[in-house]
């Protein structure tokens, strides 16, 4: 079977500097890919590339066995489904949750407008809220649970691929938790295949079966995550690991520092 | 060393015009050279009661209780270092301006102690011929700028409120030993905001843990992490997510 998603050589250049520099890639069915690197390196271009919103110079995209163009048809914007860091921008503060949802639902035509309310307390039950948010505005909850909702918006159009680009960095680190949580949760029931971009390393190591290393608008690593924690490949992999901070190092031996997940 | 505290917050409570607690019943001492590490999640009231410490309270937030006792000037970094500083301003005439009026120097003298705090906190060479607007900088040179603003006043006690939350993981390493190595060669006292225990447990001797404006465990930062008492605590430490060691490493 081909891989969801084959990234084939693909640049983007804004004026003299190059973003992305000649990008391949593959994702595999229900797999997660989690793509990390410093500010700067070419994270969020790389996945705005793959959700249209931006055109490579160079270089093809393909989504299953369909060549993902310039011009794209209304299913292939379908399939590709992508959710904001910063939640409180993404939601639209004048609408209701239940236009939210009903847009995306309607839109893409995946019920009929009768059914709209019906799917609409499913996808708040899947991500664990209660079915009178449908009555409320953006600001009434938490940046949790705008999260959320931006991911049961996502969800809805049932996308072959979702990509998150840094969903928890804004949150705060419980909360990053649960949502962490949620999103495994989703990806067995929904069998979804993730792209999950982050800086930070302990949320790729929660939610990744593979881990690709960007830098300077390059691939450095792709590797498996179990590798790629323990034995990076390349030098920088390496730094980038030393450098997250830990809990001191006589802490370990207090029986603490049993892997939870 | 234990000498009279430099720092005591006693009793300390913060609202809002409207009457609504924001901080309640806060109490710690800080001693010479001891650092101290607030953390707890945003809305918490770990900022508002260091930007208390400083008189900085933002406008509608009064100070209701308690009282704040310190012998030695402090100074504060903050979080987002591109704020903290003056975009049409080159930094080290920032700097030289701060170390002219509060270490009353003449004008060269200043711009003279400017470059030795810039080559203190590792910023480059190129400075000294060449100066440059913070947009110029990148993040983590920005924020290194802001603590060498902080050390210009020559505080007893330097207040960091999220220095390394905006900054990518390699950046934040450096910022963090450069701190900790300032702190040996000069000696200041510290207290540090962060919602990151592991960074407040490599910084801190001691750790307050905040919830809704009320401090709910402090103590030791070892004490704290190996046998946290209060629930929060317990979550707090388990929200630190793990990663596996990694071969070959020192």
């Amino acid at each position: 079977m081909e891989p969801a998603l084959q990234i084939q050589n693909v640049s983007v250049r804004y004026g003299d500097f190059t973003a992305l520099d000649h990008i391949e890639l593959k994702l595999q069915h229900h797999t997660t890919l989690g793509l990390v690197g410093e500010s700067g390196s070419g994270k969020s271009t790389l996945a705005r590339v793959i959700a249209g919103l931006i055109t490579p110079d160079e270089g093809q995209m393909l989504l299953g066995n369909q060549t993902l163009k310039k011009k794209r048809s209304r299913e292939q914007y379908k399939n590709i489904q992508m959710i904001f860091q910063n939640p409180d921008a993404s939601l639209n503060p004048k609408h209701s949750i239940r236009q939210i949802l009903a847009e995306a639902l309607l839109f893409h035509r995946i019920v009929d407008r009768s059914q709209v309310e019906k799917r609409s307390r499913e996808l708040l039950a899947r991500v664990q809220l209660e079915s009178k948010a449908l009555d409320k505005y953006p600001h009434e909850f938490s940046g949790g649970q705008r999260q959320r909702i931006a991911i049961a918006r996502a969800i809805s159009v049932e996308p072959s691929l979702l990509i998150a680009d840094e969903p928890t960095s804004a949150l705060d680190v419980s909360v990053q938790l649960s949502v962490l949580e949620l999103f495994n949760s989703l990806k067995r029931e929904l069998n979804l295949t993730l792209l999950f971009i982050s800086h930070d390393l302990g949320v790729i190591h929660a939610i990744s079966d593979t881990v690709a290393v960007m830098r300077q608008g390059q691939l450095v690593e792709v590797s498996p995550k179990e590798q790629f924690f323990t034995r990076p490949e390349s030098s920088y992999s390496r730094k980038l690991l030393s450098a997250v901070p830990k809990m001191p190092k006589s802490i370990s031996s207090g029986g603490l520092y049993e892997p939870t997940l | 060393m234990s000498t009279s505290p430099i720092l005591e917050v006693e009793a300390l409570s913060l609202s809002t015009k409207s009457n609504q607690k924001l901080v309640q019943d806060v109490h710690f001492s800080l001693g010479r050279g001891e650092s101290l590490g607030l953390v707890g999640e945003s809305g918490s009231g770990k900022s508002l009661t260091l930007r208390s410490i400083l008189g900085l309270l933002p406008s509608g937030v009064e100070q209701t209780g308690g009282s704040i006792r310190s012998d030695v000037s402090s100074a504060m970094v903050f979080q987002d270092p591109r704020g903290a500083l003056d975009p049409l301003c080159t930094v080290v005439k920032q700097l030289a301006e701060v170390v002219y009026y509060r270490q009353k120097l003449s004008r060269k003298a200043s711009r003279v102690a400017a470059l030795e705090l810039l080559e203190l906190l590792g910023l480059p060479d190129s400075l000294k011929r060449e100066d440059r607007y913070p947009s110029q900088l990148s993040g983590g040179q920005c924020q290194r700028v802001v603590i060498a603003l902080a050390l210009a006043c020559k505080p007893g006690i330097l207040l960091c409120d999220e220095p390394t939350t905006a900054l990518d993981v390699t950046v934040q390493q450096q910022i963090i030993e450069t701190i900790t190595r300032l702190q040996r060669e000069l000696g200041f006292a510290m207290v540090f905001v962060t919602h990151n225990l592991a960074i407040a447990a490599t910084l801190c001797s001691k750790l307050c843990v905040m919830k809704q404006g009320r401090i709910v465990e402090h103590g030791d930062s070892l004490a704290i992490l190996q046998n946290p008492q209060n629930p929060y605590t317990q979550m707090l430490i388990n929200s630190v997510l793990p990663l596996p060691e990694l071969e070959g490493s020192e």
